[in-house]
C-alpha cells in the first residue's frame, strides 16, 4: 500500500468518526430548573379514570380512543390507542390507584436509541416523537426500561405512541389535559425542581401517610414524572430494580470505543500489511500470475 | 466539436448494442430450469411476495406475530443478528489474505467476499421489510436527523460502507467478466484499501449488532446479558463466518463442480483443514470469555433451571463440542469431521443470537413470541433470492476460478463484445 493510499484510509476513518463529537453533549444534558414534569401523588387519587378520558378526548387526531369494555381486575398497559391507563393495586393499604404514562426521563433509552432523532427530549422536559423522521424501526420499545412506546402493528402507516406531557399545550403556557382535568388534585404539574420541593414537603409534613422515597427522582436517571405513594412502590406495580444510573450509559462505553476504533485499527492493519509484505512473493500464487 | 470526437461518439453506437447483447445472452438460464431446487424456491419466492404485499398494504401486524412486548422477532433475530454474524467470514478471510499475506486462502477469497456481499444486500436489506416506515430510512444517511448517540445508527452505516467497501472488493471480478482490462487494473488497485477499511467498519458492527441489546438489560435474561455482549458477538462472528465458509464451500463445491478452477480444487481440503483449527482455538477463546462473564456475573443460581440447561446446551454442546471436533479434525485431517464441526457450530451461533434476541428476550412475559408461518415463509424467500443470485453469479463471472481465457488465451479476453466499452 502506498503512502498516499494509508493517508486516504486514515483521512475516511478520521472523517467517520467526526460524527461522534456531539455524543457527549447529548447524553449529559441536565434538566434545567425550567425542565417540566409532573407530581403523582397516588395517596390522593380516587380512581375515577377522569385522565384516561380527557388523554383520548384531547389526542383524538392522534388516533388515540377509549376502549369499549375494561377489565380493572388485570393490569392494563398503554397502547396504541391509550397513552395513559390508570390501574387499581391491592396494597397493605386497601386499594390504590397509579396512572400510568411514559415517565419522560431526563435521558431517555429510547431518544438515545432513535437514530433518525424522530423521539427526542424537548427543551422544556416532554419527550416526544417526530413522525417525519421516524423509520419504524421500534430501537425505542427495546430501549425503554419502562416499556412505554407503542407501535401501530396494524396500519401500512403506523405511528409510535406514547404520552406527550401534551408539549403543545405546555408549549404556549398550558397544563397536560390530565393534570388540568384531575377533579381530585392528584396531578400537579410545574417546573420538575419545584415538583420535587412540594413532594417533599407532602412527605415531611405528613410523615405517617407517606413512603419516604420520591419514586422518578433517581430513578432511571431521574425522570420527569414523579410519584408520591403511601406503600412501597414495588406493591404499585412499579419497578424497584430499574437502578439509578441513566440507560444511555449503558451504551456510552460501546460508542466511545467507535471513534478509537476508526482511528487506531486502519493504520495498525496497514502497518501489519506492510509487514507481512515479503511473504507474498514467497509462495507461489497462479492467480496472479494468471492475471498478469 | 472535432471530427475523431465526432467518430468516437459514432463507434459507440454498436458499441453498446453489443453490450446490450452480451447482458441479454448472460441473463439466460445457463443450466436447466426445472428443477426440484427451482421449482420449491419459486414458490416459496411467489409465496413471499405475496405476503409482502398484505404487509405493505395493512401493517406488520397482518402477517408477523411481533407485539408491544416483541417489538424485534425472526427478520431481526435471524435474518440480520444472525445472518450477518454468518457472512463475517469475509472480513477474516480478506484479513488473512491482504493483510496478514497468507495467500494459501487466496483461491476461496472471491466466493467468501461474493457471499459476504450477498448476505450483507439481503440479510441487511431485510432490515428494511421490517421497517414500519420505510420511506424515511433515507433521514439518517441524509443528515438532516443524525442520531449520533444511537447504536442503530453505528450499526445502519457501517451497513451501507461495509456493503460499498466487499462491492469495491468483488468489482474486479465483474471488470473480468465484462473483459475490462483498465478498469480492473484500477479497481484491484483498490482492494487493500477497501479491505483495511472493512475490517475496521466489521469490527465495530459485528460488535455493534451486540450493543444493540445493551440498553435492554433487564429484558434479556440474565445468562445471555452482559455488559461484555459486543465482545461476544464479535468473537463469535469470527468462527461463525469461518464456519460458513467451511459449511457453504462444500456445497458449492459439489453444485458448481463445473466452476472450480484448478487451484481451487487442489487446494480446497487443505484450506478447509487449517480453517477447522483457527475455528477451534478462536473458539476456545470465546469459551474462555464466557466463562469469565459467568462466574464475573455470579450466575451459579441460575443453572440448575430450565434456562440453565439451554444456556449449557449452547456452550457446552454447540460451541465446547465443535471446538473439540475442530481441533480433532486437523490433527486427523479428517474434512468430514470439521464439516460436521462447522455444522454443529453454525446451529450453536443461531441458538445464540436468537437466544439473545429472540428466545432469553423478555423471558419472564406471560405471553412469549413465536415467529408466524408468514414470518418464516419471508425469511426463506429472502434466503432463496439470495441464492439465486449467487448461482447467477457464479455461473458467469470467474468466481470459484479465473476465467478460462485470462489463463490460456488473451485475445479470447480481447474478443469479449464488451470489452472495447471501457
Amino acid at each position: 500500500m502506498k503512502r498516499r493510499d494509508l493517508l486516504k484510509t486514515m483521512g475516511a476513518a478520521v472523517g467517520a468518526s467526526l460524527g461522534a463529537e456531539s455524543l457527549l453533549a447529548q447524553e449529559t444534558t441536565t434538566p434545567t430548573s425550567e425542565s417540566v414534569g409532573v407530581l403523582v401523588d397516588t395517596t390522593r387519587c380516587i380512581g375515577c379514570g377522569t385522565c384516561e378520558m380527557v388523554c383520548a378526548e384531547t389526542h383524538r387526531d392522534a388516533g388515540l380512543a377509549l376502549p369499549d369494555d375494561v377489565d380493572l381486575s388485570v393490569e392494563r398497559t398503554t397502547s396504541d390507542s391509550q397513552w395513559t391507563v390508570l390501574n387499581r393495586y391491592e396494597t397493605d393499604k386497601g386499594a390504590v390507584f397509579r396512572k400510568t404514562q411514559c415517565m419522560h426521563c431526563l435521558q431517555p433509552a429510547c431518544s438515545t436509541a432513535c437514530l433518525t432523532r424522530a423521539m427526542h427530549k424537548t427543551p422544556a422536559g416532554p419527550v416526544s416523537w417526530d413522525g417525519d423522521k421516524c423509520m419504524g424501526c421500534r430501537f425505542c420499545m427495546l430501549s425503554c426500561p419502562f416499556d412505554v412506546p407503542k407501535f401501530e402493528y396494524d396500519s401500512p402507516v403506523p405511528r409510535i405512541q406514547k404520552c406527550t406531557m401534551c408539549w403543545e399545550r405546555v408549549a404556549e403556557g398550558g397544563t397536560p389535559a390530565c393534570v388540568e382535568n384531575c377533579p381530585a388534585d392528584a396531578l400537579t404539574f410545574g417546573p420538575r425542581s419545584q415538583l420535587l420541593e412540594e413532594a417533599r414537603h407532602r412527605v415531611y409534613t405528613d410523615p405517617d401517610n407517606y413512603v419516604h422515597h420520591v419514586y422518578g427522582e433517581y430513578e432511571a436517571g431521574g425522570t420527569g414524572y414523579l410519584y408520591l405513594a403511601g406503600v412501597p412502590f414495588e406493591q404499585l406495580g412499579m419497578r424497584g430494580d430499574v437502578g439509578t444510573a441513566s440507560f444511555p450509559a449503558l451504551t456510552r462505553e460501546f460508542l466511545y470505543g467507535v471513534p478509537v476504533v476508526l482511528t487506531l485499527v486502519p493504520p495498525f492493519l496497514v502497518a501489519l500489511n506492510r509487514a507481512f509484505k515479503g511473504d507474498s512473493h514467497a509462495e507461489g500464487d497462479s492467480r496472479k500470475e494468471a492475471e498478469q | 466539436m472535432s471530427a475523431s470526437a465526432q467518430s468516437q461518439a459514432v463507434a459507440i453506437g454498436p458499441e453498446l448494442r453489443r453490450f446490450a447483447r452480451f447482458l441479454l445472452h448472460e441473463l439466460k438460464p445457463k443450466r436447466p430450469i426445472i428443477t426440484p431446487f427451482n421449482v420449491i424456491s419459486s414458490a416459496v419466492m411467489l409465496l413471499g411476495a405475496v405476503l409482502l404485499f398484505i404487509r405493505f398494504t395493512r401493517g406488520l401486524g397482518a402477517i408477523t406475530n411481533l407485539s408491544q412486548d416483541y417489538p424485534w422477532g425472526l427478520w431481526i433475530g435471524f435474518d440480520v443478528i444472525t445472518g450477518v454474524a454468518f457472512a463475517g467470514g469475509a472480513y477474516v478471510i480478506t484479513f488473512m489474505v491482504y493483510v496478514l499475506g497468507q495467500h494459501k486462502f487466496e483461491p476461496i477469497v472471491r466466493v467468501t467476499v461474493l457471499n459476504g456481499l450477498l448476505a450483507y444486500m439481503f440479510y441487511a436489506g431485510a432490515l428494511l421489510l421490517d421497517l414500519g416506515r420505510p420511506w424515511n430510512v433515507i433521514n439518517p444517511i441524509i443528515g438532516n436527523s443524525f442520531g449520533v448517540s444511537s447504536v442503530l445508527f453505528l450499526v445502519a452505516w457501517h451497513f451501507m460502507l461495509y456493503m460499498t467497501a466487499e462491492f469495491v472488493e468483488f468489482s474486479p471480478t465483474v471488470a473480468e467478466w465484462l473483459g475490462w482490462r483498465r478498469v480492473r487494473a484500477m479497481l484491484k488497485s483498490l482492494t487493500v484499501g477497501a479491505v483495511v477499511f472493512g475490517i475496521t467498519l466489521s469490527l465495530l458492527h459485528q460488535s455493534g449488532l451486540g450493543a444493540l441489546y445493551l440498553m435492554a438489560r433487564d429484558k434479556i435474561h440474565p445468562l445471555w446479558y452482559s455488559e461484555f455482549i459486543p465482545i461476544v458477538f464479535f468473537v463469535s462472528s469470527i468462527f461463525a463466518g469461518l464456519s460458513m465458509v467451511i459449511f457453504e464451500g462444500s456445497i458449492t463445491h459439489k453444485v458448481f463442480h463445473h466452476r472450480v478452477g484448478r487451484k481451487l480444487h487442489a487446494s480446497h481440503e487443505g484450506i478447509v483443514v487449517t480453517l477447522g483449527r483457527i475455528c477451534g482455538m478462536t473458539m476456545f477463546v470465546y469459551l474462555f470469555l464466557q466463562l469469565l462473564i459467568f462466574t464475573h456475573g455470579r450466575r451459579w443460581e441460575y443453572l440448575g433451571t430450565g434456562w440453565g440447561a439451554w444456556y449449557l446446551l449452547e456452550n457446552v454442546g454447540l460451541v465446547a463440542l465443535p471446538a473439540m471436533l475442530f481441533i480433532r479434525g486437523y490433527r486427523n485431517g479428517s474434512v468430514g469431521l470439521i464439516r460436521g464441526a462447522a455444522a454443529l457450530t453454525l446451529v450453536g451461533i443461531l441458538f445464540n443470537r436468537l437466544n439473545v434476541s429472540v428466545i432469553a428476550f423478555k423471558w419472564y412475559a406471560a405471553v412469549r413470541y413465536v415467529p408466524s408461518w408468514m414470518e418464516i415463509v419471508v425469511s426463506l424467500s429472502v434466503i432463496a433470492a439470495e441464492l439465486w443470485v449467487f448461482r447467477w453469479i457464479i455461473n458467469r463471472m470467474p468466481v470459484l476460478g479465473p476465467s478460462l481465457e485470462l489463463v490460456h488465451d488473451e485475445a479470447a479476453l480481447e474478443r469479449r463484445p464488451t470489452a472495447r466499452i471501457a
